[in-house]
C-alpha cells in the first residue's frame, strides 16, 4: 500500500511530521517498507551518456547511438540532432514516457530500418526553454548521475510504502491508515462530507444477482452517469495515481482507482453503451471465455462469479473487467459498479485462473460491505466534477444482509495476556477511536465490530487492538527463571549430537545438503523405496525427496574436486525419506571419503575399505555399542561395490547399524562411504541397556602365542576369530590378525592367516603345560570349525 | 698397605681416568670378573686362620663397595657424555611441516543449533522434533490458517500430492501442534529443524532452518515472552546489553503477534549488535492463539502462553559474519573449512558458547 503525506492529510488533521508518522506506523503494526521520492510525469527522463554516436546505415542525417542509461548494457537510440557525439551527457526518454511539449507517448519504433529504444531530448521538448536546436548538453557534474532522473529533487514529496499484513484490509485504503493514526493519538480523523447531488436521473438498466450455489456476490450497487466527456485527469489526480505507482489512463479509470486506494473501495466502470440490455451477476458456465483488460483470454470453469449482459460475460466479479465493455477516452455513458464479493470464492477463482489484480487483492482480504454507497457517491461526484454528466439514482441489489459482529469482552483478558493493567476507560477509548461501538454489559463490555474489520472475531482480537495501539514498549519484561524440570535432550537426541561430533572428529567435514535430489541420480540409490515427487519443485534437479544421502554428497564432492580439492572427507547427518507419509523418515549419518588419484600414478592411492570400516566401527563404539555386540555381514545395497562392502548388525541380526564399503565404480570412482542408521542404533541400546562391568585386573603373567593357518580363500577371517574366542573365554583375552598372505608357497585356492592370541588367567600364573593344552584346543577348534590347517 | 690395597687405589684411579665405555668395561672385568682382583682376594680367605677371616673379608667387601660406587658414577658420566655428544650432532630443521592430522568440522548451522539449545536449556526448555513432511492440517489448519486464506500466500509451499494435503513443512510451528497433541500442559519446548519454501534467489533458499519456541502454562503472558527473548538474544550474541524492539505484526497462529528487531550499527562493514540506531528483523512471536490451543486439545480458559519462530540461518550469518545464505548449502570445502567449527567446541553452559 502506497500513499503520500498530503494524501493522508485529506483524512487526518495532524501536526506530526512525516518521520514521526513513519515511526508511529511501525509501532502500531503498519510496517513501513520503503520511503522514496514521489514519481511525477518528469521522473521518466533520466541522465544518459552517448557512448558512441555512429552513422545510421540508411540515413545521412541520422545517427545510431549507443547510449548508457545506467545499466550494464547500452541501448540503441536513433537521433537526428547534429550535436549528438561520443561522450555527450544528455537526457533520455524511455519508451512509454510522454513528451511534455506535445503529449506524444513514445514507443519502440523503427526509424529507417533501425530500432530506436526511446529518444534523446531537446530543451524545448521538455518545456525547459524554446531551444529546439539539438539535444540537451549536460555538464560533467552529471557524470555520476547517469541512470538517475534528471528532475529529481524538484519535488520533495515522498511516497510511503507499507507492507500490510493480510488481516488488515481496511489499511489498504488511506482512510484506514488515518484512522489507526487517530486512534494512536496522532491527530483527528476528518469527517467525510455528505455529498448531495442536485438532480438524479433514473437508473434504467436492469441489474440482478442470480441465486446460484456459492454465489460470490451478495451486494451489487451501481449508478449510471450519462453525457460525460472523458478526458485526461487533472494534475492533482495524476500525481496521486503516479504516487501509487500506476500510470494515469483517463479520468474515469483514474477516479475509480483513486477511490479504491482512498477508501479501500474497489469500483469498476463499464461503457454503458456496450452493455446489452441488462446486468446479470451469475455463476459461469464451463468453457465460457472472457477477454480481460490485461489483454488475455481466459476459459472459465464452472461456478466462477461473472458480471454479464445478455450477450455474455463482461468481467470476473471482484477480479478484473473485460475488454468488451471497457471505457475509452470517447466513452459517453458509463455504469459504475460497487459490489461485495466473498473473499474465499474470489480467491479461489483468481488462483485457478492465475490472475492478480488490486481488486482481487482487496476482495480476498475482505472489503467493507457497508462502503458500497460511499464508493458510488465519491466516484460519481469526482466524475461529474471532471467530466460533467448526470448521475442516476443508486441501484443496490442485496441478497444477504451483512450484520455487524458483536463480542462480549471480558476486559480482564487484557492484563492476563499482556501482563500489565489497563483501565477499562482506556480500553474503551482505544476501541471507540478505531470505530468499535461499546456498551457496558455487567462486568463486561459489549463490543460492536465495525464493518471494515473482517479480521475481528473474538476477545483476543480486541486484546491485540488494545496493546497494538498502547504500544508494545509498555509491556514489562519478566526475567526467565533458571529452572530445569526436564532433560534438554532425550536419549535419541543425545545420540544425534554425539554422532555428529564423533564423525567430525575423524576428519569428516559436516555438510548440510538439500532434502531434495535429482530423480535420475536418486534412482541409483533408491533401492526398494518409492520415488517421492515434489509436485511443484524449484527445478527438475531438485524434483524428488531424497531416498539416500549419497546422491547429494557425491554431487558436492565432485564439485569440490573440480575446484581442485582432491582429498576430502564429507558427511551429513539428516533425514532420508521412505515415503510421503509424514514421519516416515529416518536419520542417517553418511560419510564419504576420496583420495586424489593421479592419472600417471605419481601419487599412490592408499585409501582402502578398511579406513572406512575403522571410521564406522569407531563411531559405533563411541556411540556406545561394544565391538562384541556387533557382527558383520557381506551384504550391502546395490550402490556399493559387491565385493568390497559389508554391513554391521547386532549379534542377533535384529538391528542393522550400518553399511560401509567402496561405492560402486559405475556410480563414482575411488570413493568409499558408510551409512549409520541412527534410530536402529538407539533402539538397540534401549533394548540392551547395560551397566559397565566392574573391572578385574589380573596381575598374573600373560603369554602370547602365534598361529598361522592355511584356509580356503573364501572363508572369512571372522570365522577363525570366533572359533578361537569360543575355546575359553576366561583365558583368551585378545585375538589379533596380524598378517594375511596369498601367493608363493601357498596353494592357489588358499590363504594364510597369522593370528596372535593373548592368554592370561585371572587367578594363577599359567605354566608351560597349561599353555600347550590351550594351544592344542585352539588348533583343534579352528581346524574343526573352519577346515583350516595349522601351518608348520 | 697391602698389595690389595695398593691395587684398589690403582683401580680407583684407572676408573676415574677411563675415557669411554669399552675402557671402563674392561676395567670392570679386571676387578669384578671371575679372575678379577676381588675374587682373587676372596680366594685367600680359605687359607687364613679363623679369627682373621672376618676382618679380612670385611676389608674386601668395603673395597668392593667403594669400587662399585665409583664404577657406577663413572659409567653414568661416560654414558651421559656419549648422549650429549650424539645429541649435539642431531639438529633438524624444525620449520619443516608437521605430520598430517585430520580433524573434521561441524557445520555452522549445527553449531548454532547447539548454542541455541544450550541457552534455552538453562531456562528449562527441552528440545522437540517433528517430521519434514507434514499434512496440511498440522502445517496450516490447526495453526488457525484456514483453507483459501491470503495468509497462506506468505508461504510458498512445496506439495507432495495433487490435492495439496501432503507438503514439506513451511515452518517449524507444526511441532507445536504435535507436542501439544501428544502431551499435557505445561509445555516448554524449542524445536529446531529444516523448513521448506519454494523460493530461490539471493536471499532465499528452498530449504532453510527455523527454531520454534513454545511456552504454555497457567499464567504465561507477554512479559514472559519479552524476558525470554531478551535473555536469549543477549546470551546468543554474548553481549551485556541488547537493544530490542517489538513491532505489532500478524501471524494466524499467535495473537497478539509481534516481529522483533534488534539494534545494530555497522563498523568497517561489520555488524555490531546491541548498539547503534539501525534495526534488523530477526524473529516473529506472539501469544498462542486460543484457536490453536483449542485445536490442540488445550483449554484456553486455563492455559495460555507464547510461541516464537527464529530463522537459524539468519542468526548464524549475523553472529559469524557470513554474507551469503546460499553458501550454507553449497558444501564448498574452503567455506566449510573456514566457517566450520572444531568438533571439540561443544557449546556448554559452564565453559561458554564459543571459544
Amino acid at each position: 500500500m502506497r500513499f503520500t503525506k498530503d494524501w493522508l492529510d485529506v483524512h487526518l488533521k495532524t501536526k506530526k511530521n512525516e518521520q514521526e508518522i513513519i515511526d508511529k506506523l511501525n509501532g502500531i503494526g503498519l510496517e513501513v517498507e520503503k520511503v522514496e521520492p514521489v514519481k511525477n510525469e518528469l521522473s521518466d527522463f533520466i541522465v544518459a551518456k552517448i557512448i558512441k554516436a555512429g552513422k545510421h546505415p540508411n540515413a545521412d542525417r541520422l545517427k545510431l547511438c549507443d547510449v548508457n542509461i545506467g545499466g550494464m548494457n547500452n541501448i540503441k537510440v536513433v537521433c537526428g540532432a547534429p550535436n549528438a557525439k561520443d561522450g555527450l551527457l544528455t537526457i533520455y526518454a524511455p519508451p512509454g514516457s510522454t513528451i511534455p511539449k506535445n503529449g506524444l507517448k513514445l514507443e519502440i519504433s523503427k526509424i529507417r530500418g533501425e530500432t530506436s529504444y526511446g529518444m534523446l531530448c531537446s530543451e524545448s521538448e521538455l518545456n525547459l526553454s524554446n531551444e529546439t536546436d539539438g539535444i540537451i548538453e549536460l555538464s560533467n557534474k552529471y557524470n555520476n548521475k547517469i541512470g538517475k532522473p534528471y528532475f529529481q529533487g524538484k519535488n520533495n514529496n515522498n511516497v510511503i510504502e507499507l507492507s500490510i499484513t493480510p488481516n488488515r484490509p481496511d489499511c489498504l485504503g488511506v482512510r484506514g491508515i488515518a484512522r489507526d493514526l487517530y486512534a494512536s493519538g496522532y491527530g483527528d480523523l476528518k469527517e467525510i462530507k455528505k455529498i448531495k447531488f442536485t438532480k438524479k436521473t433514473k437508473h434504467n438498466l436492469k441489474v440482478k444477482i442470480e441465486k446460484n450455489s456459492n454465489q460470490a456476490c451478495s451486494i451489487f450497487g451501481s449508478c449510471l452517469i450519462k453525457n460525460i466527456t472523458n478526458k485526461e485527469s487533472p494534475s492533482w489526480l495524476k500525481e496521486r495515481i503516479l504516487a501509487l505507482g500506476l500510470r494515469p489512463i483517463s479520468a474515469v479509470v483514474d477516479i475509480t482507482n483513486y477511490v479504491m486506494f482512498d477508501l479501500n473501495r474497489p469500483l469498476h466502470a463499464y461503457d454503458l453503451d456496450k452493455i446489452k440490455n441488462s446486468i446479470k451477476v451469475r455463476n459461469s458456465i464451463k468453457g465460457e471465455t472472457l477477454k480481460t483488460l490485461d489483454n488475455k483470454t481466459y476459459t472459465l470453469k464452472e461456478n466462477m462469479c461473472v458480471i454479464s449482459d445478455d450477450q455474455g460475460a463482461l468481467g470476473l466479479g471482484g477480479i478484473i473487467g473485460g475488454v468488451r465493455s471497457g471505457t475509452e477516452l470517447n466513452t459517453k455513458n458509463i455504469l459504475i459498479e460497487s459490489a461485495y464479493f466473498d473473499p474465499t470464492i474470489t480467491r479461489k477463482t483468481a488462483k485457478e485462473l492465475e490472475i492478480n489484480s488490486d481488486a482481487k487483492f482487496r476482495f480476498e482480504r475482505g472489503i467493507d460491505p457497508q462502503s458500497v454507497k460511499d464508493g458510488l457517491e465519491m466516484a460519481a461526484k469526482l466524475i461529474i466534477e471532471t467530466c460533467g454528466g448526470e448521475v442516476s439514482n443508486f441501484d443496490i441489489q442485496e441478497t444477504i444482509k451483512q450484520k455487524n459482529n458483536k463480542i462480549n469482552f471480558d476486559t480482564k483478558l487484557v492484563s492476563r495476556t499482556i501482563g500489565i493493567n489497563v483501565k477499562d476507560k482506556d480500553i474503551i477509548k482505544i476501541l471507540n477511536k478505531l470505530g468499535f461501538e461499546t456498551k457496558k454489559k455487567g462486568k463486561n463490555i459489549e463490543v460492536k465490530v465495525p464493518s471494515w474489520r473482517p479480521d475481528i472475531f473474538g476477545e483476543i482480537d480486541l486484546v491485540e487492538e488494545v496493546i497494538r495501539i498502547l504500544g508494545f514498549d509498555n509491556i514489562k519484561s519478566i526475567e526467565p527463571e533458571k529452572n530445569r524440570v526436564k532433560p534438554t535432550l532425550n536419549f535419541y537426541q543425545r545420540h544425534f549430537h554425539l554422532a555428529q561430533r564423533s564423525v567430525a572428529s575423524k576428519g569428516y567435514y559436516e555438510t548440510i545438503t538439500w532434502s531434495f535430489s535429482d530423480e535420475s541420480i536418486n534412482d541409483k540409490f533408491r533401492e526398494n523405496y518409492n520415488t517421492i515427487k515434489i509436485i511443484n519443485p524449484i527445478s527438475s534437479e531438485l524434483g524428488v525427496l531424497r531416498n539416500s544421502l549419497y546422491p547429494n554428497l557425491i554431487y558436492y564432492m565432485e564439485k569440490n574436486l573440480n575446484r581442485g580439492f582432491g582429498d576430502q572427507s564429507l558427511f551429513e547427518i539428516g533425514p532420508v525419506f521412505k515415503s510421503k507419509k509424514p514421519g516416515d523418515q529416518i536419520t542417517i549419518i553418511c560419510g564419504i571419503k576420496k583420495q586424489q588419484h593421479d592419472e600417471d600414478g605419481s601419487r599412490k592411492n592408499n585409501l582402502d575399505v578398511f579406513d572406512i570400516k575403522r571410521d564406522l566401527i569407531q563411531t559405533l563404539v563411541e556411540l556406545g555399542v561394544n565391538k562384541d555386540e556387533m557382527s558383520i555381514l557381506d551384504k550391502s545395497p546395490s550402490y556399493y561395490h559387491p565385493g568390497i562392502s559389508g554391513s554391521f548388525h547386532s549379534k542377533d541380526s535384529k538391528f542393522l547399524f550400518g553399511y560401509f564399503g567402496q561405492l560402486h565404480p559405475k556410480l563414482t570412482n575411488h570413493t568409499y562411504g558408510f551409512e549409520i542408521f541412527l534410530e536402529n542404533l538407539v533402539n538397540f541400546k534401549i533394548k540392551n541397556k547395560k551397566n559397565k562391568e566392574s573391572l578385574i585386573l589380573s596381575d598374573y603373567q600373560k603369554s602370547d602365542r602365534d598361529f598361522a593357518f592355511l584356509i580356503n580363500k573364501e572363508t572369512k577371517a571372522q570365522l577363525l576369530v570366533e572359533a578361537i574366542e569360543n575355546v575359553d573365554k576366561s583365558l583368551i583375552k585378545d585375538i589379533k590378525i596380524f598378517d594375511v598372505y596369498e601367493g608363493k608357497n601357498i596353494p592357489p585356492d588358499k590363504k594364510s592367516i597369522a593370528i596372535k592370541v593373548t592368554i592370561q588367567s585371572d587367578n594363577k600364573t599359567l605354566n608351560e603345560d597349561d599353555l600347550t593344552s590351550i594351544s592344542k584346543k585352539i588348533v583343534k577348534s579352528v581346524e574343526e570349525k573352519t577346515g583350516a590347517q595349522l601351518r608348520s | 698397605m697391602s698389595e690389595f690395597e695398593k691395587k684398589v687405589i690403582e683401580y680407583k684411579e684407572r676408573i676415574n681416568n677411563s675415557k669411554n665405555s669399552e675402557e671402563i668395561l674392561s676395567i670392570n672385568s679386571e676387578i669384578f670378573g671371575k679372575n678379577g682382583i676381588i675374587n682373587y682376594e676372596f680366594k685367600k680367605l680359605g687359607s687364613l686362620p679363623h679369627e682373621e677371616k672376618k676382618k679380612f673379608a670385611a676389608n674386601i667387601n668395603k673395597a668392593k663397595q667403594e669400587l662399585t660406587d665409583i664404577f657406577k658414577a663413572k659409567s653414568i658420566q661416560i654414558q651421559d657424555k656419549g648422549i650429549i655428544e650424539k645429541v649435539s650432532k642431531e639438529k633438524i630443521d624444525i620449520t619443516l611441516p608437521e605430520k598430517d592430522f585430520k580433524i573434521g568440522k561441524i557445520h555452522p548451522i549445527s553449531q548454532v543449533i547447539d548454542e541455541i539449545s544450550c541457552i534455552f536449556s538453562e531456562i528449562g526448555f527441552s528440545v522437540e522434533e517433528g517430521p519434514d513432511v507434514e499434512n496440511d492440517y498440522n502445517n496450516f489448519t490447526a495453526l488457525n490458517t484456514p483453507e483459501n486464506h491470503p495468509a497462506k500466500d506468505m508461504h510458498d509451499t512445496f506439495y507432495l500430492d495433487e490435492d495439496m494435503k501432503t507438503l514439506l513443512r513451511t515452518h517449524t510451528s507444526p511441532v507445536q501442534v504435535r507436542t501439544m497433541m501428544k502431551g499435557k500442559p505445561p509445555f516448554k519446548i524449542i524445536a529446531p529443524g529444516r523448513t521448506y519454501r519454494s523460493d530461490s534467489d539471493q536471499t532465499h533458499t528452498p530449504m532453510f532452518h527455523q527454531l520454534e519456541g513454545l511456552h504454555i502454562d497457567r499464567n504465561i503472558n507477554m512479559g514472559h515472552l519479552k524476558g525470554c527473548l531478551n535473555y536469549f538474544i543477549k546470551e546468543f550474541f554474548e553481549v551485556d546489553k541488547i537493544k530490542m524492539r517489538f513491532r505489532p505484526s500478524h501471524f494466524p497462529f499467535t495473537e497478539p503477534s509481534a516481529e522483533v528487531d534488534i539494534g545494530y550499527r555497522l563498523e568497517n562493514n561489520k555488524i555490531i549488535i546491541g548498539e547503534g540506531d539501525k534495526w534488523l528483523e530477526i524473529l516473529g512471536c506472539g501469544m498462542v492463539h486460543p484457536n490453536v490451543l483449542k485445536n490442540c486439545k488445550v483449554d484456553p480458559k486455563k492455559y495460555q502462553g507464547f510461541a516464537f519462530g527464529i530463522g537459524i540461518d539468519r542468526l548464524a550469518m549475523l553472529k559469524y559474519g557470513i554474507k551469503d545464505l546460499r553458501s550454507f548449502f553449497d558444501c564448498d570445502f574452503r567455506w566449510l573449512n573456514h566457517y566450520g567449527f572444531d568438533p571439540l567446541d561443544v557449546p556448554t553452559n559452564y565453559r561458554g558458547l564459543s571459544r
